[in-house]
């Protein structure tokens, strides 16, 4: 168990818990809406080959997230 | 019937989105998250065959095609996919303004029964704009496959509106959501949508906003909606107010906003 990072750093294949989402305003907004609610159990499907956008899944639906946004999001390892 | 209009607005500004203005021939609109059926379900209800397919943005443009119902006609409009109404795209903006402006007779929420719980966010959305909402649980029968029961009784209680669970591919449920919608524009069922209360602060904040909005804008759009807009800083929904109701009267939101 390490501590907690940013949901763009966590690794290709894990699992992580949504600690808290770190954004303000619309982008703030759109993430809740997405589902990324603290508590919420997120896997990280897979990187584009440059390493972004990065695809999750998210309560059900695969949604890819561009580093502006996923580095918002602070998780733990779950 | 049911449907006196006391307001002109309400139906003047239906003709900036091209639907009837009549009372006697009711607007239904479509809502739901993307990949939840939508299209198929606006299809079988329809008979036409818009194109359904499964990328970003393909129902950008409003569709809207007519069915009849015991001899009523009805126009059916089929909104973008969002997973929100809070417009932070073109897609997310047209559905809300049609929502809000258009004011639909009725509203159905296509909402996918394999992943109700990231669907619901949207259906709550809408809840709070208007009170003429019907659930349409669909994909049912791929709920069944995985084993899923969705029990839409307690789902009723728990949301206060009128709850069916379809399968659009097969047409099963179709005959009940047409019932139900009909009984909601014909105000033969009322919904009483159970809204989400926020935080005491917020609560708060809204009941010194409300009676103000209200006291500008009337009953036309759900004046606790526009309060929690205006706490939100929504200026997309300002521009939007502006466009529909002229910018004196907005004017006069925003200073009561400041």
């Amino acid at each position: 168990m390490y501590g907690s990072t940013t949901l763009n750093s966590a690794p290709v294949g894990s699992f992580v818990l949504v600690k808290e989402v770190n954004a303000e305003g619309l982008t703030r907004r759109r993430l809740l809406d997405l589902g990324l609610v603290p508590g919420t159990r997120v896997e990280v499907i897979r990187r584009s080959p440059v390493g972004d956008p990065i695809a999750f899944n998210i309560r059900g639906a695969v949604i890819a997230l561009r580093q502006e946004e996923s580095s918002k999001v602070t998780v733990i390892d779950s | 019937m049911g449907l006196t209009y006391q307001s002109t607005g309400k139906l003047a500004n239906r003709e900036a989105f091209d639907v009837p203005v009549s009372a006697n021939e009711p607007v239904i609109a479509l809502a739901g998250n993307p990949n939840t059926g939508k299209s198929t379900v606006f299809n079988a209800l329809t008979g036409l065959r818009q194109h359904t397919g499964n990328w970003p943005g393909k129902t950008v443009l409003q569709t809207k095609g007519i069915f009849i119902h015991e001899g009523q006609q009805y126009t059916l409009v089929d909104l973008p996919g969002t997973y929100s109404l809070l417009a932070n795209s073109v897609d997310e903006q047209v559905a809300r303004d049609f929502i809000c402006f258009a004011k639909p007779d009725a509203t159905i929420v296509v909402v996918d029964a394999t992943c109700l719980e990231r669907n619901l966010n949207l259906a709550l959305q809408v809840m709070e704009i208007t009170e003429q909402v019907v659930l349409c649980v669909n994909l049912i029968d791929e709920a069944r496959r995985r084993k899923l029961n969705i029990d839409t009784g307690a789902l009723t209680r728990a949301l206060g509106i009128p709850v069916v669970a379809t399968a659009a591919r097969s047409k099963e449920g179709l005959p009940q959501l047409l019932e139900s919608t009909a009984k909601v524009v014909w105000k033969k069922i009322k919904p009483r949508p159970n809204l989400v209360q926020y935080i005491p602060e917020v609560e708060a904040a809204v009941s010194l906003l409300e009676p103000k909005v209200k006291a500008l804008l009337g009953n036309d759009i759900n004046p606790r909606w526009i309060s929690l807009r205006l706490l939100d800083g929504d200026i997309t929904l300002i521009k939007a107010l502006e466009k529909f109701y002229g910018q004196q009267k907005v004017k006069s939101v925003r200073e009561v906003f400041a």
